[in-house]
């Protein structure tokens, strides 16, 4: 399969990192105290935030993957862009607004605030780090892919120089852009990304006469299942286990989205708890057209191109897109899809390393190692190193998983953070009686229970497609741990509270609730 | 925020049989702020006007996250387990279930909308007096 010019691509996507990086440098002037690398001095306005925070969800993941996943099981891949558009309105109406309130920079920040400080925030932290890796990982195995197809690479050194080169330049933007430099890369991304979905669905509907049914009739006479896309089942099959697996995937999805670290975060860029709400109503705003162009971008490639291409071009099905810009735009498009798929992978690998170093230096470094006493600005420059080692890690993660399935790895990463995070923050926000017992056995529930799940499923070991498939210690029958481990965080951290000491924090329970409510004492 | 009404050294009690301000010796008005300047969290906590905004925001949005939760797994379970139902078609080659899809989008839309009018009409509002108990801008 021709894909173009490798040079073009190349060369489109040089001037856009030229660009983001000139932005990142100038945003970059007066990133001196934490607040300005951590949170860019809250100084984004609702509007911007909102679009960041829609670039922080438009994964490669989701752009690459969910109009594949749509152009090769039609039915079965809308199903999971519809849990990416409705999980917004758990950040909109329970999170958003009273974590803003609450925290200053972390998610450990409002975990720890009325409970015994050091367990809870290394607790955090610890949940940050391992989630934030997993996404992490999925995302650079996804650049490996998406390198093969666009530049040409068929060399797996190849890739791996060209990830590395991914991972560097993402560890720039942090290291020089902190918040705002990231913010602001993500919404010239989130804008570009958003015109180029918009324009191909535009064309193609009008292609195939506006007519939405016409499109997806197309798209089955050009897929090998035929008709059988445009109906459930295509992708996860028919039986019992297999659409349980679903049903647990499902509810990953929207309730683990809201409550990833790197998400969390971005509510702290913003001024106040209004602003917090703006900005997650204008991310609705722009998911529901991004998710509606895809339906159309998948079964218009499924059309135009043919499923059977798109499996067949390097990078399987994550090509559906760039190859039906390709098909209707030429080498021009693809280049210009290409660079902003790249910058995709770069902007939300950048946020999930700010997240990550941020949590390591704020939580565990300031609160845990020196108990609360650390000069601000030797906190900045721990968060900055830490940022590099995990740019580091990153590098070799994505190296390792090259090839790997990266809707998968999301997956489980979202399930992780639906665990740790979801039941825990909810828990401290609307329950008094809730206590640092409980905050503890909510996170490691969560968290370890969804580990353990996944090392003994079909995922890792006993069958055809898992990470080891010559050795079979899977005892657990489901891919994804979300249907059992994300209600038993919720348990573990009622019976923890319930079967523990009352704490008598009245006074910090009850300033909490009101600054969460209100903003009052938040200094905002 | 930080601005202290009263200087730290000063106890509250002292401060009111010292000073003239009506509204802080008329017992009638309770200052919701105490010696330091700072806001009393627990006096506010237990106010009426705190208790409402409480009330009013946890009972939108427990009941709405239920209702879109509910809508939402209705939409996944049937899906995975009613295939003829959503493989019915009902225009073109568009079925049940691509519109049931379609259909979350819009309730999307309208939470988010809903919501977004409730709180400038109803939280907001609600916020700012408190705030102002706190003596705090807007």
């Amino acid at each position: 399969m021709e894909t173009g010019n490798p040079a073009l691509n190349l060369s489109v996507f040089a001037v856009f990192v030229l660009i983001t990086l000139y932005i990142v440098y100038r945003a970059s002037s007066r990133n001196v105290t934490a607040s300005d690398y951590y949170a860019a001095g809250s100084s984004f306005n609702g509007v911007q935030n909102g679009v960041a925070l829609s670039g922080d969800f438009l994964s490669a993941a989701s752009f690459l993957g969910i109009s594949g996943g749509i152009a090769a099981h039609g039915y079965d891949g809308f199903l999971y862009s519809v849990g990416w558009v409705v999980a917004w309105l758990v950040g909109l109406l329970l999170i958003a607004e009273r974590l803003r309130n609450t925290g200053r920079f972390t998610v450990g920040d409002v975990l720890a605030y009325r409970m015994k400080q050091r367990p809870v925030r290394a607790a955090a932290a610890n949940a940050t780090l391992v989630i934030s890796f997993f996404y992490m990982i999925a995302q650079m195995a996804g650049a490996g892919g998406l390198i093969a197809l666009l530049l040409n690479v068929e060399s797996k050194v190849g890739q791996a120089a060209l990830i590395a080169v991914v991972g560097a330049v993402m560890v720039f933007y942090v290291l020089v852009g902190g918040m705002k430099g990231t913010t602001w890369v993500q919404i010239i991304k989130a804008v570009l990304l958003l015109l180029c979905v918009t324009l191909m669905s535009v064309f193609l509907l009008g292609k195939f006469g506006f007519s939405v049914s016409s499109i997806m009739e197309t798209g089955a006479e050009h897929n090998e299942l035929g008709e059988a896309v445009l109906s459930p089942g295509a992708q996860y099959g028919k039986s019992f286990i297999s659409k349980l697996d679903f049903v647990s995937l499902a509810l990953s999805l929207v309730l683990g989205i809201a409550s990833l670290p790197h998400v969390l975060m971005r509510f702290y860029t913003v001024p106040n708890a209004a602003e917090a709400r703006r900005s997650v109503v204008w991310a609705t705003w722009t998911m529901v057209t991004f998710y509606l162009c895809t339906l159309v971008i998948g079964f218009g490639a499924m059309a135009l191109v043919g499923t059977d291409v798109i499996k067949a071009a390097p990078g399987g099905e994550n090509s559906a897109a760039p190859l039906l810009a390709f098909h209707i735009g030429g080498a021009v498009l693809l280049g210009v899809v290409s660079a902003v798929a790249f910058a995709t992978i770069l902007a939300v690998v950048a946020g999930l390393t700010l997240a990550a170093s941020a949590s390591f230096a704020h939580d565990v470094y300031a609160s845990v190692i020196k108990r609360g006493n650390a000069d601000p600005r030797k906190e900045v420059r721990v968060a900055r190193i830490t940022a590099i080692v995990v740019g580091f890690l990153s590098i070799i993660g994505g190296i390792a998983a090259n090839g790997q399935n990266v809707a998968f790895l999301v997956s489980l990463a979202l399930a992780l953070a639906a665990s740790a995070n979801l039941s825990t923050i909810l828990y401290s926000l609307f329950w008094r009686r809730f206590n640092t017992t409980g905050t503890l056995w909510s996170i490691y529930g969560g968290l370890v229970s969804c580990l353990v799940l996944i090392i003994f499923s079909p995922v890792v070991s006993g069958g055809p497609k898992s990470l080891l498939p010559d050795v079979d210690f899977a005892w657990f029958p489901l891919g994804n741990p979300g249907l059992v481990s994300i209600p038993l965080s919720f348990l573990c951290g009622f019976l923890g509270t319930i079967f523990s000491k009352r704490e008598a924090h009245t006074r910090k329970t009850a300033e909490m609730e009101v600054r969460a409510f209100t903003g009052v004492g938040s200094g905002l | 925020m930080t601005k202290a009404l009263w200087s730290p050294v000063e106890t509250r009690q002292a401060h009111q049989e010292n000073s003239g301000f009506a509204t802080f010796a008329d017992p009638d008005v309770p200052s919701y702020v105490d010696a330091d300047g700072k806001p009393d969290f627990e006096l506010i906590r237990d106010s009426d006007d705190f208790r409402l905004l409480r009330r009013r925001l946890v009972l939108f949005v427990f009941p709405m996250s239920a209702l879109f939760l509910c809508s939402y797994m209705t939409f996944v379970l049937l899906s995975a387990y009613a295939y003829d139902f959503v493989s019915h078609r009902v225009f073109g080659v568009v079925n049940v279930g691509i519109l049931l899809g379609l259909g979350q989008f819009v309730t999307t839309i309208i939470i988010t909308l809903t919501y977004a009018r409730y709180a400038k009409r109803k939280l907001d509002p609600q916020t700012k007096v408190i705030r102002g108990m706190a003596g705090l801008p807007d």
